[in-house]
């Protein structure tokens, strides 16, 4: 009844090619985005905004990351850990190594570095396909874990291992003034209008003969080569993107979250994790990666307090170990259910809608 | 010349000592074989698996405290029950899916199984002691692992008979023909749901005799799951369809693997162990996408 087309007409190619064609959608966008912005900063407690809220936006950037190669390109991938890893080291080498670096540039060439190394880690997907691929992915997360721990040029020889990530500033044009992103709220919004734009800006990479090279690759590689993508460019593409994407959010897990920088934030479980984020999200799929983030940070909190206020007292390693079965649960029920994930739950509930509330 | 020898003899141990723990990664590398040549799943959860068969072998005896061989029984009774669960509940659901899905669906099970089992039979380690001998042995001067040593005969003689069962049964003829075309097998009334029991079943075998060699070397614990991630460069050393290839690979990545940490693992830092298998695996694989005695990739549009 509200939510259809009828009454908008395109009467421009720019207008017909719009992410949101819909007036309904970008109203609700905008909303999202406002409730984001102020409502969020404004009404939500400390303790939410930096212990739901900052990671929930971190590990959706990073389950985008991973959804561009998984989800668009198809190249499976384990290492994701292992590119955030380097996204933080190499930010917290830039940010020590040039104190003059403003704090974004900084957070970037994280991410560019990490794009480097996927790049190198992508060479043999040109080769090796599907399993074989996975594998070779586990290669770039194990050896890059190692590389941070035994090397002390990363850490700038510090004997721990665990280093303090240097606060954020932004120094004020034309005048000597910084400003530091100390409280919560503050970092909150930093983070938010990192993963908004980045956001924004892969989901128009993926409308791009880019994006479209990298479905046509994961629909059929050797087709897509007969009809001229071509399979270097294009999968390398794809894992620079992606590696980026989780590098810059390797670098604010580090620099925003945890304000320290260790490797033991971006183990091999934190590969997976992300991984189930883009499959109970929906493969392929913008907004899956942030469903799926949201899924996946809020139900330990969920597993968490609820039993508690059931009144019944589970033992904490116990909680754990639930919380594994739940997931894997979930993984398969997904799986089994909506292969598409809830991504496309959502898009059969606006189809729906269209009709609502006379379907014939 | 002493220093010499005894610099060879130091070079044997090494060798022999990564030969035969690469028996054992062989050991759990067969179960994914196995799986993937009837059913064409690549089993992610074949480590969780032997976590799990390990854990109730030792949860059995000392909850029930019965004998070893009455608690073996009792495991292999579970791995067949959580192979009939697995291909009732998820398997079954996905017939016709893409590998990919499959896979993704094993990993799930990992976690619920690493879960499952660590609920029930607690988390702590867990030492496993049913009277393989352990410690040092020497034969001609070389010190040798009696544990390893073990593993290499068992390693040897399941893979025998899984030779055996495979060429020379009924059940063995039936598996060869679902792995070779799920539809053909089907038609000439072959029960798909009854092979992938079986040969979850028999997965499930294989995982608990490999749960019980890691579990005397290192106690059952949690990072035998860990250990068993080290079965995938194995796998895709020797290719995913050959169990000869299984033990081949385990042999070279076992041996590539202590050499290394011992010649190379001083120059840069140590503790190469945690990837030069991987990175060996990759390497290898840029030559050789199949694996070393994998079946030919034809790709056709």
């Amino acid at each position: 009844m509200f939510y259809r087309e009828s009454g908008q007409f395109s009467s421009s190619y720019k207008q017909d090619q719009a992410i949101f064609p819909l007036r309904q959608d970008r109203i609700g966008v905008y909303l999202i985005l406002l409730v984001a912005f102020f409502g969020v900063p404004l009404f939500a407690s400390d303790y939410l905004i930096s212990a739901i809220f900052i990671p929930f936006l971190i590990l959706a950037l990073a389950a985008l990351g991973l959804n561009v190669l998984t989800g668009y390109a198809g190249q499976l991938s384990l290492g994701t850990g292992g590119f955030m890893a380097v996204g933080a080291f190499m930010a917290y080498k830039f940010a020590t190594g040039m104190p003059d670096m403003p704090i974004i540039l900084v957070l970037l060439m994280g991410g560019l570095m990490a794009a480097a190394v996927g790049i190198m880690f992508g060479i043999p997907s040109l080769r090796i396909k599907g399993f074989y691929l996975a594998v070779a992915t586990l290669a770039a997360q194990f050896f890059i874990e190692w590389l941070f721990i035994k090397v002390g040029w990363f850490t700038n020889y510090s004997a721990s291992g665990v280093i303090t990530a240097p606060p954020l500033a932004i120094g004020l044009p034309f005048t000597s003034l910084e400003y530091v992103f100390d409280t919560s709220t503050k970092k909150y919004v930093f983070t938010l209008s990192f993963v908004v734009v980045l956001a924004l800006a892969t989901k128009n990479l993926i409308r791009s003969h880019i994006g479209r090279g990298w479905m046509a690759i994961r629909d059929m590689d050797i087709a897509a080569e007969i009809i001229g993508f071509r399979p270097l460019q294009t999968k390398l593409s794809a894992f620079a993107v992606s590696s980026f994407l989780c590098g810059v959010a390797g670098a604010l897990w580090a620099f925003v979250h945890l304000g320290t920088v260790e490797p033991e934030a971006f183990g091999i479980n934190r590969s997976f994790s992300i991984l189930f984020m883009i499959i109970i999200g929906g493969l392929g799929s913008i907004m899956g990666a942030f469903i799926g983030a949201a899924f996946i940070t809020l139900l330990p909190i969920f597993l968490n307090n609820v039993p508690p206020m059931l009144g019944m007292n589970l033992a904490v390693d116990l909680v754990v170990h639930i919380e594994f079965m739940v997931f894997g649960i979930l993984i398969v029920f997904f799986l089994i259910v909506e292969p598409h994930g809830l991504a496309r739950l959502w898009s059969i509930g606006k189809e729906k809608l269209r009709t609502w509330p006379f379907p014939y | 010349m002493q220093d010499f020898l005894g610099e060879f003899y130091f070079f044997l141990e090494v060798l022999i000592s990564g030969l035969l723990t690469g028996t054992l990664y062989s050991l759990i590398a067969l179960g994914f074989v196995l799986i993937f040549k009837a059913s064409g799943v690549f089993n992610f959860a074949q480590g969780a698996m032997m976590l799990f068969a390990a854990l109730s072998f030792v949860g059995i005896q000392e909850k029930l405290g019965v004998p070893w061989p009455v608690a073996f029984v009792l495991a292999v009774l579970i791995m067949v029950i959580l192979a009939y669960l697995v291909d009732k509940l998820v398997l079954g659901k996905l017939v016709n899916q893409e590998p990919i899905i499959l896979f993704m669906a094993t990993i799930g099970i990992t976690f619920f199984i690493d879960g499952f089992g660590q609920t029930i039979w607690g988390s702590d380690i867990k030492v496993l002691d049913i009277g393989i001998p352990t410690g040092p042995l020497f034969i001609f001067d070389i010190l040798i692992d009696k544990l390893e040593l073990v593993a290499g005969v068992v390693a040897a003689i399941m893979v025998a008979g899984l030779a055996i069962f495979f060429s020379k049964t009924k059940v063995g003829r039936a598996l060869r023909a679902v792995a070779d075309d799920h539809q053909a097998a089907l038609s000439v009334g072959i029960s798909l749901h009854h092979i992938w029991i079986i040969v979850w079943s028999v997965a499930g075998l294989v995982g608990l005799i490999a749960g019980i060699m890691w579990g005397t070397k290192l106690g059952v614990q949690f990072s035998l799951s860990l250990v068993a991630l080290k079965a995938l460069p194995v796998l895709i050393l020797g290719g995913f369809t050959s169990i000869p290839g299984a033990i081949v690979g385990g042999l070279i990545i076992g041996a590539g693997e202590k050499l290394a940490e011992i010649y190379i693992g001083p120059f840069i830092g140590g503790a190469i162990e945690n990837w030069f298998a991987y990175m060996l695996a990759m390497v290898f694989l840029l030559f050789r996408p199949q694996g070393l005695f994998g079946e030919k990739i034809i790709e056709r549009v």
